[in-house]
């Protein structure tokens, strides 16, 4: 078995080779620094399994990032028969001093310049085989999106691979990159040409918009209620189908065979895990809308620009731009998203910004939303109560940074790239939009049953009338019915605490009804301000178990975690009671 | 050379060299990666609203830093 590994800076299309060569489904962005964890896959080039892994982006060797720190780790303790590093062809200016800093350590390197339909777009040309005679190593030239020269460098890394010595980098003779900096510009001279002005392409007549000093922010929101607004015109037909097909197989198949089962077997099996993982699955179509939305503006290099926007805010805040682009990570799901602090240096920032991400409005608690606001409010008010949702969702993450940022004091270094636009290939938009629709089917096919069941369980046993959910109930009702959330909600909330995919499934064996019927059962227990506050609380009090153990495990501290938890579980009960309690004093 | 004015100084569009950097070690190497080092030349793109970040561009990266750092960066202005 051989090995490789991809090494580069960041945004330099590493992640998008990677998926081409061993046509994996790593997660790529036009953003900087998403990948933040060692991706690995195996391929089969000429006769050897090739084992690539594909390393976070490293501005240069010196690096002190958590992200750089890893690939530096890995490349030190790995025995690899080559080194590929991935160059943007566009910057040669300031990539090739990478090249020469590896060389000087050994290191059998292959370059390949990825991106090269831009730098030929642009006018750039680069002479390749006068670079491979200078560097003394393979260089070549690709286009990883799309595909062109890859057949030609699979070949040749083949023919390559079979003559290496497996080898670790040897990071004691490491030279200053900045030492390399004449070798560098010697090397562009020689071997690149570039038109004396770039041409003013796309990217600056698009960014003349959307980086405006008045119609930049405007342009965001309705950019973002563009995506939900969508993801729900799409997806709401697409839900009513599937829960009329699933609704279907109940009546004409379940409900017949379990005629002669026993009372509670039918019960358990029926009412309760069918219809909790009916209510769930039904929001497949949305998740992956959600997520293949997603993918176009992360795919387009959006990210980096509501970073500029946002940072003149963010910094008053005690964080910058990057914050804010990963609290819109977190509208995904905030795991990765606390993952992607890894690009922060400062521990302290990380901390801040690790403390704020949990607020924001994941996906799975936008199913919970979509729900209750479809259920309660008219069609033409639902989007609204949606919109001030995320809101809320950035503000209550802000605030908090705001309260705290005193006791996190950073020296971030900021210098962030701004990519030029790209056009989203709609490979990667499917494989994320199907790739988080199959981990979703995944956690609904055992925890969310699990869930389910156990509630089914808790809402039945010992009877219906004295269940054991009434007395769990009845010790929170002092604490949660200030903020008018009532007994049946309660239990849905504890749930809600493991994963908030469950609490809908939860609410419909709670009150025993599913889809549509589930709908109209809230509305007529519900009104609009005790369902808002329930939102609000459910989007504020704590994520989920898998988020807080990521919290736990990049911050490597319990204080921190324990902290992060109490803080959000107070300010969801605050803001929910002076939400309901102020609508209630008003005469809602 | 005599350098006066630094990077913050600089209006929209006006190309200048790039004389010394006095930022800390941890930024300035982060600039320095990203192609911003002496003698190069550069050019302010854009400024961020709410006095948000410089949008520069150094060759054909583009990227941004923010008012303190591109006070610390000195410059010198290139009349063509």
């Amino acid at each position: 078995m051989k090995k490789i590994a991809l090494v580069g800076m960041p945004n330099t299309g590493k992640s998008t080779l990677f998926n081409r060569l061993t046509g994996g489904t790593a997660r790529v962005a036009n953003w900087p620094g998403l990948t933040v964890d060692i991706t690995t896959g195996k391929i089969l080039l000429g006769s050897f399994m090739v084992h690539v892994a594909d390393l976070p982006g490293i501005y240069d060797l010196e690096g002190g990032a958590e992200d750089e720190r890893l690939a530096h780790a890995f490349l030190a303790e790995t025995d690899l028969d080559a080194v590929v590093l991935v160059l943007n062809a566009m910057q040669l200016d300031r990539q090739l001093a990478l090249a020469l800093q590896l060389k000087a350590l050994g290191v059998s390197l292959v370059v390949l310049l990825n991106m090269a339909d831009e730098a030929r777009a642009a006018g750039i040309r680069i002479d390749l085989e006068g670079l491979s005679a200078e560097l003394a190593c393979p260089v070549y030239a690709v286009c990883a999106k799309h595909g062109e020269g890859m057949p030609e460098f699979n070949k040749r890394l083949a023919a390559y691979l079979r003559d290496s010595r497996p080898h670790r980098v040897d990071f004691s003779g490491l030279t200053a990159n900045a030492d390399w900096h004449a070798a560098e510009a010697d090397l562009f001279a020689r071997f690149v040409s570039r038109p004396p002005t770039l041409p003013a392409g796309p990217t600056e007549k698009l960014d003349r918009w959307v980086l405006h000093p008045l119609a930049g922010l405007p342009i965001f929101i309705v950019m973002m209620f563009c995506l939900f607004q969508l993801t729900y015109a799409i997806g709401s037909p697409l839900q009513d189908g599937l829960e009329y097909l699933l609704g279907t197989v109940k009546s004409a198949v379940l409900a017949p065979l379990a005629q002669n089962w026993p009372g509670f077997l039918s019960g358990f099996l029926v009412d309760g895990v069918f219809d909790g993982v009916t209510t769930v699955l039904t929001f497949a179509p949305i998740i992956f809308l959600f997520f293949s939305l997603m993918a176009v503006i992360e795919d387009s290099g959006y990210f980096s620009r509501a970073a500029f926007m946002m940072d003149g805010l963010m910094s008053r805040i005690g964080l910058d731009g990057r914050g804010f682009v990963m609290l819109m990570m977190g509208f995904g799901c905030n795991v990765p998203a606390l993952m992607g602090t890894r690009v922060i240096r400062d521990y302290k920032a990380r901390l801040l910004t690790m403390l704020i991400i949990p607020f924001s409005l994941c996906s799975a608690r936008l199913q919970i939303f979509l729900f209750l606001s479809g259920a309660l409010f008219s069609p033409t008010r639902a989007p609204w109560v949606l919109l001030s949702l995320y809101l809320a969702s950035i503000a209550i993450a802000m605030g908090s940074a705001l309260v705290f940022r005193k006791h996190f004091p950073s020296r971030e270094p900021f210098a962030l790239e701004l990519p030029p636009y790209r056009l989203p290939v709609a490979g990667h938009v499917w494989n994320r939009g199907w790739g988080e629709t199959r981990e979703f089917l995944k956690l609904a096919s055992t925890m969310i049953v699990t869930g389910v069941a156990l509630v089914w369980v808790l809402t039945h046993y010992p009877s219906e009338q004295a269940s054991l959910a009434g007395i769990i109930a009845d010790f929170f009702q002092p604490v949660l019915s200030p903020i008018g959330i009532q007994a049946e909600l309660s239990i849905a909330l504890l749930f809600g605490f493991v994963a908030k995919e469950i609490v809908l499934g939860a609410l419909s064996v709670i009150v025993g009804h599913e889809g549509a019927d589930l709908a109209t059962h809230l509305a007529n227990t519900l009104d609009g301000v005790s369902a808002y506050s329930f939102m609000l609380f459910t989007l504020i009090y704590i994520p989920c178990v898998s988020a807080i153990a990521t919290v736990r495990k990049e911050s490597k501290s319990l204080t921190f975690t324990s902290f992060s938890v109490l803080w959000s579980l107070s300010v969801a009960w605050v803001v929910s009671f002076v939400f309901y309690q102020g609508a209630r004093a008003l005469g809602f | 050379m005599k350098c006066m004015p630094t990077l913050a100084d600089l209006s929209l569009h006006q190309l200048a060299r790039i004389c010394n950097l006095r930022v800390n070690a941890e930024l300035g190497q982060r600039l320095v990666a990203l192609g911003l080092r002496p003698d190069r030349e550069i050019m302010v793109i854009r400024r961020g609203w709410f006095a948000g970040p410089l949008q520069v561009r150094v060759g054909a990266t583009e990227f941004m830093l923010r008012h303190d750092a591109a006070h610390l960066i000195d410059v010198e202005i290139l009349h063509s």
